[in-house]
């Protein structure tokens, strides 16, 4: 058996990290999550179970993903390598469909046939409808109506698959809406249906879950840090913050290793306008503890308890919460979370791609910001590894409209100097 | 973990006596459900009088901006309510004004998340000021946090959760044991919101399970919309609640007062 799921400190027994996660939802899941749990105890331990996921991230995602050495971002930046940890080259393009393979053999040994998912940009709903028509299950995508103009591709995509797409109108008509929709079907279908959560968001065993899954992409880089560098440990690791589940999956590996052995772990989370204009989806840097999709962790809510719609560039981090075991990490400072904002990601997706060749998905252009200005303070024997957690073709219609908005802004007539007579 | 046992509140012991003056004229409690704000702040008062004169117990609702486990009625009204601008605060003052007309036990139903953003002990001192008798909490089982009902009760108040067709006997115990109000069988697998035809066959056994273990009067609800329904669940609860049909009948502009008074008569025990 080549795949081993990882044992990392898992939540205490009400589901917890330290005080944040637990299982906030109607008492109708409670058993079902009790069964998911159980069920992922008993296949994490199950060798046939792991040889069909080994078989399956090797064969159909095509894993192991590089880790690149980016010479002329590390040039440019002037200080520590720059490596990018390649999930762009996973099939679908994303980290997401490391979870929802494992996931939906899951639901496939549980006898469940019919799976339901959230998606905000789209890569999450795609990976499910992939996972999903690979397995022969039926598959049910809500996405929000304006992720659904953001990411016409992605829809396409996920119907082109087979699988159905429900349009969300409530509430912001976003990822979090998405997300509580998916949790009503759940609710509503709980005995025949399985619920494939995108992120390291969601009740007890959630967030823990999808980690696991995840945590492949730090594992791997251990392995190939050790074999150019010499060591295993980066000095520095960066990945994009939305819900969290391709920076758990980085960080995870090495945020359990003693103090002075662990890297330097920055998450980016999206400052939209910037954190102070109140548009935004910095859970940790603009929010406070509150209660959403199950789980009590860092959370954009107004002093009466409403959710505050956030705000991002990118579908993927628009969402107002931020998963329990990032609160845990925030609070104790094993990772700092640090807000980018969307025109720091636009200029850093544009920058990635004139000096390497990748154009990364605009959540990832949060990361590459921070990085580029991490390895700048750092010295050229240092390493920074960054999440390139997705690639950009989701997002290049929309980075076309945004670009030709800043070029119609730049022609406008701009305020006339008074000429200067010699 | 076991859940903490609770003393007798007077909260607990007006909604007890509300139950048993209910079975006294053979009748199942009637508990009609109404979101605060809504159809507007201003509006309100009126809808509530309506349900009030025919209720045993209101359930006033605080508006939410992600109700998990409410189907589109209900989400609809809380947006309605929450864009006239009722929230938490608003919601407790809106109870209070009801109090001072009504000798009516009015509970609260509300999420989680407006209570620890007041702050759990402020949000119960504000309760009991406004006189709340007692707290439905849909997204908090008994085991995650069991200081909300010790801080109910220290503030007068009793607090009840809810069981649900897929509750396990080992679930329905534990809740069953933390209710000190009543305890709320969900009728069927799903959010609330009236449903085509009667999906109620799973409430007797159920019930009968919950009877096993529960100390407070069992009411059901979810999908109870009419007469008809009620009388159903007449047959085998403590108490009905209904709300999704009058959040329909104040949206179509219909006697709210007259259905709850139909539907109160359909609560009738054989």
């Amino acid at each position: 058996m080549s795949l081993q799921l990882p044992t990392y400190p898992q939540p205490d027994e009400r589901g917890r990290f330290g005080r944040f996660g637990g299982r906030y939802v109607p008492e109708t899941l409670i058993p079902a999550l009790d069964e998911l749990q159980a069920a992922y105890t008993e296949a994490r331990n199950d060798p046939a179970f792991l040889n069909e996921l080994d078989r399956l991230l090797k064969d159909f995602v095509g894993r192991p993903s590089g880790l690149y050495l980016a010479q002329r971002l590390t040039e440019h930046a002037g200080g520590a390598k720059i490596y990018l940890k390649r999930e762009d080259q996973n099939y679908t393009g994303a980290h997401k469909i490391n979870n929802c393979l494992a996931q939906a053999l899951l639901a496939k040994r549980m006898g469940k046939q019919r799976v339901i998912a959230e998606t905000g940009a789209g890569q999450h709903g795609v990976a499910s409808a992939t996972a999903a028509a690979l397995l022969g299950l039926e598959c049910i995508v809500y996405m929000g109506a304006e992720d659904i103009r953001r990411q016409a591709l992605n829809v396409f995509r996920m119907k082109l698959l087979g699988a159905e797409v429900r349009e969300v109108t409530s509430g912001t008509s976003t990822l979090k809406d998405a997300t509580n929709e998916a949790i009503r079907d759940w609710v509503t279908n709980v005995r025949d249906t399985f619920y494939i959560l995108g992120s390291v968001v969601g009740p007890h065993p959630y967030p823990a879950m999808v980690r696991d899954f995840q945590s492949i992409i730090g594992e791997e880089v251990k392995v190939q840090h050790q074999a150019l560098e010499g060591r295993a440990v980066p000095d520095a690791i960066v990945a994009c913050v939305g819900g969290g589940s391709n920076a758990i999956g980085i960080f995870a590996p090495f945020a359990y290793l003693p103090e002075h052995e662990r890297p330097l772990l920055i998450g980016t989370e999206a400052a939209g306008e910037g954190v102070e204009s109140g548009k935004h989806a910095a859970s940790v840097a603009g929010g406070r503890v509150g209660v959403l999709h199950g789980a009590m962790m860092y959370l954009l809510n107004d002093d009466e308890g409403q959710i505050v719609p956030p705000h991002s560039i990118s579908a993927g981090l628009d969402y107002p919460g931020i998963g329990p075991e990032h609160c845990l990490y925030s609070e104790t400072g094993v990772a700092q979370y640090v807000p980018v904002t969307d025109a720091q990601a636009l200029d850093a997706l544009q920058l990635l791609t004139r000096l390497e060749g990748i154009i990364p998905a605009l959540e990832t252009a949060h990361a590459i910001h921070a990085a580029v200005n991490l390895a700048r303070t750092m010295r050229p024997d240092q390493t920074v590894v960054v999440n390139l957690s997705g690639r950009g073709d989701k997002d290049v219609a929309e980075v076309m409209r945004l670009l030709d908005l800043g070029r119609e802004q730049d022609a406008a007539p701009a305020p006339r100097t008074p000429e200067v007579h010699a | 973990m076991t859940a903490t046992l609770t003393p007798t509140t007077p909260g607990a012991a007006r909604l007890h006596a509300a139950f048993a003056r209910a079975k006294q004229e053979g009748r199942a409690a009637f508990i009609p459900f109404m979101t605060a704000g809504y159809p507007t702040a201003q509006a309100f008062p009126a809808v509530a009088d309506a349900l009030l004169g025919q209720a045993d117990i209101l359930e006033v609702g605080i508006p939410y901006s992600d109700p998990l486990g409410d189907g589109p009625t209900i989400q609809r009204a809380s947006e309605q309510a929450l864009a006239g601008g009722t929230s938490t605060r608003h919601t407790l003052a809106l109870v209070r004004e009801l109090r001072s007309r009504h000798d009516t036990p009015i509970v609260i139903m509300t999420y989680v998340n407006p209570i620890y953003a007041v702050g759990p002990r402020e949000f119960m001192r504000l309760a009991q000021e406004a006189g709340v008798d007692g707290l439905i909490l849909p997204d908090l089982p008994p085991d995650q946090d069991l200081e909300i009902a010790d801080l109910a009760a220290e503030h007068g108040m009793a607090v009840t959760f809810l069981i649900a067709p897929t509750s396990t006997p080992a679930r329905v115990k534990l809740v069953a044991e933390a209710c000190t109000g009543f305890l709320y069988a969900v009728s069927v697998t799903g959010v609330t919101g009236t449903r085509e035809g009667s999906a109620l066959n799973e409430v007797p056994a159920m019930l009968a399970l919950a009877r096993q273990y529960a100390r407070v009067p069992v009411a059901v609800g979810f999908g109870v919309k009419d007469a008809e329904t009620a009388a159903q669940v007449a047959q085998v609860a403590d108490g009905v609640v209904v709300g999704s049909a009058f959040i329909n009948a104040v949206k179509a502009g219909q006697d709210v007062g007259a259905l709850a008074a139909s539907i109160r008569e359909g609560c009738t025990q054989n």
